[in-house]
């Protein structure tokens, strides 16, 4: 029931906050309050649990905790939620953002702020779903659930960017990619159920049974191609990446924070939990395709990055190129690589969302967010600067910070699987540290453009900045926790997938 | 066939639909009074709808009543809902028509008159019945579509629709001639065998009728009369037109497509199929740019009966749910959907309330009122937590099992471009508040029957979303 709990506070919180909407900051209050729960029954989850892998696989069982609840038995559908390592590391990092989300929203969203908070909320409690849920219905059902309030909150709450469209064309345009790449999933998923039906006369949709289901080689590959779009769109990987700029140029801060730092997430989480132990054999055929795709993506983010003038279109490409890291890890297989992955998931979830509130503290100050009109910040702005280059320098990977345990291990569990990509993809990094210091010192340094001081980061602002600083640096300095979190999980991928070798418990060397 | 006490029963429904036409008649002929007939018309109305349960419940399925006339599960189902809808439909007149300064009663009886046709429609087992049903239900359409005669629109789609109606009709009489004159019968069951032979004629008839019931389901390329009527008809009788007058008529091709056994027909499955993708992709298309949102749901009606065609096609079991489903979901959400725009219009106070301009900041005026438009638009769309997603979901998987993949893409691809304009819909009502509406809602809208309705219409779809369940064991 806890992990039900885990889904519904944000939820019925949302509703609270919707109809406290004239007391003033009531909505706030109650989201932070729901959200700061969250996060410590999660953690509470982490403390009590026992998530190391143990002497084998198969000591103990996959789910530390677990729920289930008949829905639809007519057509095998039930609640189930289940909770392991990966998906508690990932819930943790929900709540935590959460927190901030709320709080990065404090001064910037003075109209209808009851009914932000619930499209909020609501965001939440869908990604936490998508991370929970054990029944591929269920599953796609806060799949797509994150999509409305989230529609609304770029639609509503935007910002009109500088030369582009309207923040309601952005925000169709993430809804109609989201939602089209869905529907193909959907498809896929109801491929997958009635293939199992057709071999075993049950149909389900949980995890479980599904898992165990012996496809044809053509079927898998077309059922998995389904799944690899919908996440693929979200990720994004390049071809399909065309609703990300636009999304977070015009999207509130809260608005990025989430979709950086959670949505991106739930396409990665999805590849692990779903795509790979589904489709070992077709994913293994098609890794070589998803590999080079990554590293498109790391390049083309990294280019594009580089040429941005608007800060937070940088920081949305950025998001693409470290997302390709992540692609390459998960579909090299390695332990070390996958154990990577999910490292530099949350990682870049810190790093990303870092960023994003710092464009939103700057653009509360400024009003705009071209660099060309910044420019010599260090002079006239207290605390903000020095911790522009923090989160830059992680966002380039500095040893000392989650970014660098993440890549590093994507890169160095990867090579021997594929060690051409890998070597390119190291370019990457040098692409990395260029639009991470062209981005600090295009806003930061050079002259200055008035000797007008500006306010420095009030107390709220320096918490939440601190709050992330502090969270990347244990990252980086003592990882070892989220590892042991994420070893028996990925262990799990790994007798799946690669297909070819079986599991042997491997740890992370 | 004699007709005893049962087949009585079974009839009761129509029966009594029927009489209460006949009283709410009598009522005008005494003294008009809006409140009384409307008043007699809900009684009646809802006194058939528990005996079409009671009915459901006494009797056994599978009860030919004549030979002209069935009763069973499908039957039972399309009276329900017939008569649910017309229940929807009646309470919105009634808001609707408060602020007319003309004769009101009649729309009532007009009313009625459909629905029994309706009902006969969906318990037809014969050409005979078919024809009586679907003229009965689509004569006083006519008159309903004019009703507000003094609007030049109103009667342009009246005309409009009389015409056209006509012309499928006659498609549909000359395609029975044909079938007669091949097989000399008239009842659906003796026409399964010579359809295996594959007799010439009787496959040009039985063509001819699909074209005309094609027609009346307003699927492509017969959807040309579909947006001008819906614009120009009052807001609850494009409620009807978009509720019984579709579902009676979905209901009798099912029928057709069972006892005839349709199914097993390539011919009929293609050129089914040829209809539903055209009409999927057409409705979905045209819809796009359209800022008029009563003829953005006659277009967006199009696609939706696109897709229920994918589930008759299926033919297997979980296409029969689907179907049973899709049309539930469907039938609420077109409901609430007029129902938001009937509340906010008034005959006399210029058009209806239909352009996007007058939906614009509705959610911080009246939360409601939009919560309720946005359900609506959001279960039309499929979203999940809403009975769209079930709907669809359902529709897909009937595909899926039956493995018609290509209808199953133009679905998927349909659907994702048919967000874009309920996006659109939705966006508009939460974006600022227009200096001043041209149309607004009564303050208290939510206490009249019609506000009342709606709000039940989208607790429903909300319900279905989350627990559908129970539905899908009432539908078995």
């Amino acid at each position: 029931m806890l992990l039900a709990w885990l889904i519904l506070i944000p939820i019925l919180a949302g509703l609270l906050c919707w109809q406290t909407d004239r007391f003033g900051n009531t909505p706030r209050w109650i989201a932070l309050g729901a959200m700061t729960l969250v996060t410590a029954l999660a953690l509470e989850l982490w403390l009590s649990g026992d998530y190391h892998l143990g002497a084998g696989v198969h000591d103990a069982p996959q789910w530390q905790l677990e729920f289930r609840m008949p829905w639809i038995p007519s057509l095998g559908i039930a609640i189930h939620l289940g909770i392991d390592g990966m998906s508690l590391a990932l819930v943790v990092l929900t709540g935590f953002l959460g927190v901030l989300s709320v709080l990065c929203s404090w001064s910037e969203i003075q109209r209808n702020t009851g009914f932000f908070h619930l499209n909020l909320l609501w965001i939440l409690g869908g990604v936490i779903g998508v991370f929970l849920a054990l029944d591929l219905f269920l599953f796609f059902l806060f799949w797509e659930m994150m999509l409305v309030p989230m529609y609304f909150l770029i639609a509503l709450w935007g910002h009109r960017a500088a030369g582009s469209k309207s923040r309601i064309s952005a925000a169709t345009k993430f809804f109609i990619y989201t939602q089209a790449s869905g529907l193909l999933m959907l498809l896929s998923i109801l491929g997958l159920a009635f293939a199992h039906f057709d071999a075993t006369g049950v149909l389900s949709f949980d995890y479980e049974v599904l898992r165990a289901t012996a496809l044809e080689p053509q079927l898998e590959f077309l059922l998995m191609l389904g799944f690899f779009v919908a996440f693929a769109v979200k990720l994004p990987i390049v071809p399909l990446h065309g609703w990300l700029p636009d999304a977070h140029s015009q999207a509130p801060t809260a608005g990025s924070v989430d979709l950086a730092g959670l949505l991106l997430k739930t396409a990665s989480y999805g590849l692990l939990r779903f795509a790979l132990p589904f489709f070992p054999n077709a994913s293994a055929e098609f890794a070589p395709i998803a590999i080079w795709l990554g590293i498109a993506g790391i390049f083309y983010g990294a280019v594009l990055a580089f040429a941005q003038t608007d800060i937070k279109r940088l920081v949305a490409y950025t998001s693409i190129s470290h997302m390709g890291y992540v692609l390459i890890g998960i579909y090299a297989g390695g332990a070390m690589a996958i154990e990577g992955a999910v490292v530099q998931m949350i990682a870049h979830g810190l790093s990303a969302s870092a960023l994003f509130i710092l464009c939103g503290q700057l653009y509360e100050r400024l009003h705009t967010r071209d660099m060309r009109q910044m420019g010599g910040l260090w002079s006239r702005l207290p605390l903000l600067p020095p911790f522009a280059l923090f989160f830059a320098a992680a966002s380039l990977g500095l040893p000392g910070t989650g970014n660098f345990v993440g890549e590093f291990l994507i890169l160095a569990g990867s090579y021997a699987v594929a060690p051409v990509p890998v070597v390119i993809a190291t370019g990457g990094l040098v692409l990395a540290s260029a639009y991470s210091l062209a981005m600090v010192h295009r806003s930061m340094f050079g002259p200055a453009r008035s000797p007008i001081p500006i306010p420095g980061a009030g107390r709220r602002e320096t918490l939440m900045l601190l709050l992330l600083a502090g969270a990347i640096v244990w990252l980086g300095l003592y990882p070892q926790p989220v590892l042991d979190l994420s070893e028996r999980p990925v262990a799990l991928v790994r007798e799946f997938y690669p297909p070819q070798q079986n599991a042997t418990g491997a740890a992370v060397p | 066939m004699t007709i005893g006490s049962t087949e009585l029963l079974a009839l009761a429904p129509l029966l009594v639909t029927v009489a209460t036409a006949v009283a709410v008649m009598l009522s005008i002929a005494w003294r008009r009074n809006h409140f009384v007939n409307a008043t007699l018309t809900v009684v009646g109305l809802n006194v058939a709808l528990l005996t079409t349960l009671f009915t459901h419940n006494a009797l056994p399925l599978e009860l030919p009543l004549t030979a002209l006339l069935q009763h069973d599960g499908l039957a039972v189902f399309g009276t329900a809902a017939v008569l649910v809808s017309t229940l929807g439909c009646a309470t919105l007149a009634h808001a609707y028509l408060e602020g007319l300064q003309d004769n009101r009663d009649e729309m009532y009886l007009l009313l009625l008159i459909a629905a029994s046709g309706a009902i006969v429609l969906v318990g037809a087992n014969h050409m005979a019945t078919l024809l009586i049903g679907l003229e009965l239900m689509s004569l006083p359409l006519y008159g309903m579509i004019g009703y507000i005669y003094r609007d030049r629109r109103s009667l342009e789609a009246a005309i409009k629709y009389l015409v056209l109606s006509a012309a499928a009709s006659t498609f549909l009489l000359f395609g029975m001639a044909l079938v007669y004159a091949e097989t000399g019968s008239l009842a659906f069951a003796t026409l399964a065998q010579p359809l295996q032979a594959g007799a010439p004629l009787l496959l040009t008839g039985l063509t001819l009728m699909l074209a005309g019931i094609a027609f009346k389901l307003s699927l492509a390329p017969f959807h040309l009369w579909t947006p001008d009527v819906y614009h120009g008809a009052p807001a609850p009788v494009g409620a009807f037109l978009a509720t019984v007058g579709k579902i009676a008529v979905v209901l009798l091709l099912m029928r057709w497509w069972q006892e005839l056994g349709l199914g097993r027909s390539t011919l009929f499955t293609a050129l089914l199929a040829g209809l539903a993708m055209l009409s999927i992709l057409t409705g979905n298309l045209l819809a796009l740019f359209q800022g008029n949102v009563k003829r953005l749901l006659g277009y967006s009606s199009i696609a939706h009966f696109g897709y229920l065609l994918i589930a008759v096609i299926a033919g297997n079991t979980i296409g029969d749910e689907a179907l049973g489903v899709y049309l539930l979901t469907y039938m609420a959400a077109s409901l609430g959907a007029f129902g938001v725009l009937t509340l906010l219009s008034s005959p006399y106070r210029g058009d209806d309330a239909q352009g996007l301009a007058d939906l614009r900041g509705l959610f911080w005026q009246h939360p409601y009122l939009a919560a309720v438009m946005t359900v609506a638009v959001l279960s039309l769309a499929g979203i999940p937590l809403t009975a769209g997603f079930i709907a669809k979901f359902y529709v897909v998987a009937a595909g899926v099992a039956a493995e018609l993949w290509w209808l199953v893409a133009v679905l998927a691809l349909g659907s994702a471009i048919g967000i874009y304009f309920y996006l659109r819909v939705m966006v508009t009502m939460f974006l600022a508040v227009p200096g001043r509406r041209r149309l607004d809602a009564e303050r208290n809208w939510g206490e009249r029957s019609g506000g009342l309705m709606t709000v039940l219409l989208s607790l429903f779809t909300l319900a279905v979303g989350l627990y559908p369940q129970p539905l899908l064991d009432l539908l078995r």
